[in-house]
């Protein structure tokens, strides 16, 4: 089965500025992918340039196995795409606007009631059909935006920053949709959220300066440190002293970090503790959260 | 496809008071003058009978009203396109449309369309205007085709010219000052002399291709001047569109 999402070498200018320099990246069904970078680093514009938006200066897109340079109304017809601000007719009706959405997308006239009554249910719109977009809070309108996005049961969903500007109650419910959604279609989704990127997504992307620092899951093993949890508060100056340590750090008065050197193995530590007496709760490999990991490629750290 | 952004654009326009009050003042002022051509009519009339003239009411009522609607069409036209695709930038809505499984051909037949839906309503109303004088005289038939024909191409050239200039800015204002600019000048370009050289002028005039129609005239020429207008202006707004996507 094709990619849903499949880009290669994709570049954008604007004028001298290169916004995204040569990144190149998979969707597959079924599949969450988060996508992060700090403000500027070209996430917009990447997504816009998936959805059409944009023509990009090099580079191909294919949406679902289509060229979207060669056959744009194929490759866009399986696409849903929410921009950073939701492309709303304020004068319109609700109801008004997605059926609009919904005959624009190439939905049949006798299922558009369906499909708009199916975006409204799942977008939590129901009462507001018949309600002028202007007069709807903020909230709202970014719903609104979204079931833009699906209603036409898309199989690629690009969501640019959903949840900006929602209070936490939205926020849960947005992302309750979103893993619904997830089910059926892949998703590729902005945001500065970094729990909200742990929590919905499987895979990330960071983009930095234009260009794509880190690809891979949203956390990954480190297999050359280990964290230790003893049982009471002793005296561990020995931690330091065992055989393979190379540095002790103290998270709270019961756990340690201790790196390692290369050919350490982890029950030669736990034997090593018991032996000097310390009560050993818990011993495991540390991960490297989300948080870290974008520090790191953002800030231009050396990856380990 | 085009006729579900055109359905869009006629519903936006109606809800919005501009299309009605654009219309009402379009209506207001072409049948004020309708009525001072009667006027002035009537009062003529009992000197062309005794000169045994052959000017009649379509000469003396149609014509006139026909020439002076265009001026004032030119001026409220403008107006009503300036919005079509400035708004759609502005908002952010022209990312629904680019997303979309749309052409951006379909979506400017479907701007263009929504505006030739709005002015035939008008050219149905005026062509009322002078029917109604069927109650109580006879008229030129064919002249006041002709002439209905030529104010319809006319109306259908400075929408075309109006999209064009919406697609070129943000600005509803600055679409509306360049329309108006180029519409004038071309109807004001023959007025720089007439000697062989000024041909081109005269050609390019929306005047001079204009007129013909009022006085029965359906000439190829004319036609295919306003058919040239329009298919120019609907093709370099589908390139301006592609080139903003583009980004240049």
């Amino acid at each position: 089965m094709a990619a849903l999402i499949h880009i290669e070498n994709l570049s954008r200018h604007y004028g001298d500025h290169c916004a995204v320099a040569g990144i190149g990246f998979d969707l597959q069904p079924g599949e969450v992918l988060g996508f992060l970078g700090p403000n500027g680093a070209g996430k917009s514009t990447t997504m816009q340039i998936i959805s059409g938006v944009l023509a990009p200066s090099s580079g191909s897109v294919q949406l679902n196995g289509f060229d979207l340079q060669e056959q744009p109304v194929k490759a866009k017809r399986g696409l849903g795409y929410l921009p950073e601000v939701p492309p709303l007719y304020l004068e319109m009706r609700v109801d008004e606007y997605l059926r609009y959405c919904a005959r624009l997308h190439r939905v049949g006239a006798p299922e558009t009631d369906r499909a708009v009554a199916q975006a409204k249910e799942r977008c939590g719109l129901n009462p507001m059909g018949s309600r002028v977009i202007r007069n709807l809070s903020k909230g709202y309108q970014q719903r609104v935006g979204i079931a833009q996005a699906i209603i036409h049961s898309p199989r690629t969903i690009i969501l640019d920053e959903p949840t900006s500007g929602l209070d936490p109650n939205q926020v849960r419910e947005i992302r309750q949709l979103i893993r619904g959604l997830a089910e059926e279609c892949g998703i590729l989704l902005s945001t500065h959220m970094l729990p909200e990127v742990q929590s919905l997504c499987d895979r990330v992307l960071i983009l930095h300066r234009g260009r794509l620092v880190y690809a891979g899951p949203v956390s990954r093993q480190q297999r050359n440190r280990v964290l230790v949890t003893l049982a009471e508060d002793a005296d561990t100056g020995y931690l330091a002293t065992l055989p393979d340590v190379l540095r002790v750090e103290a998270l709270n008065p019961l756990q340690y970090c201790l790196t390692l050197n290369e050919t350490h193995r982890p029950g030669d530590i736990a034997e090593a503790i018991v032996r000097r007496g310390g009560r050993l709760c818990e011993l495991r490999t540390d991960q490297d959260d989300l948080e870290r990991i974008f520090t790191q490629v953002t800030l231009g750290e050396q990856i380990q | 496809m085009i006729r579900v952004v055109a359905g869009r654009e006629l519903r936006a326009l109606f809800l919005s008071p501009l299309a009605w009050s654009l219309l009402g003042v379009a209506m207001l002022i072409l049948a004020w003058l309708f009525l001072v051509q009667i006027e002035s009519f009537m009062q003529l009339q009992p000197k062309l009978v005794a000169g045994a003239s052959e000017l009649g009411v379509t000469d003396l009522i149609i014509a006139p009203l026909f020439d002076s609607g265009a001026m004032i069409l030119l001026l409220l036209t403008p107006l009503l396109t300036m919005r079509l695709l400035c708004d759609e930038y502005r908002s952010g809505t022209i990312r629904l449309l680019f997303s979309s499984p749309v052409t951006s051909t379909q979506i400017v037949l479907g701007k263009y369309l929504a505006m030739l839906g709005v002015f035939s309503l008008l050219l149905l109303l005026t062509a009322l205007m002078p029917l109604s004088l069927l109650l109580g005289g006879t008229l030129d038939i064919g002249r006041l085709i002709a002439a209905l024909l030529g104010l319809g191409l006319l109306l259908a050239g400075y929408s075309a010219i109006g999209l064009l200039f919406s697609s070129l800015t943000e600005q509803p204002a600055v679409a509306a000052i360049g329309t108006y600019g180029l519409l004038l000048f071309l109807w004001i370009v023959n007025l720089s002399g007439s000697d062989d050289r000024s041909g081109l002028f005269e050609w390019l005039s929306l005047s001079s291709h204009y007129r013909p129609f009022l006085d029965g005239l359906v000439r190829s020429g004319d036609l295919a001047y306003f058919l040239l207008l329009i298919i120019g202006s609907l093709l370099m707004t589908i390139h301006r569109l592609e080139s903003r996507r583009r980004g240049d």
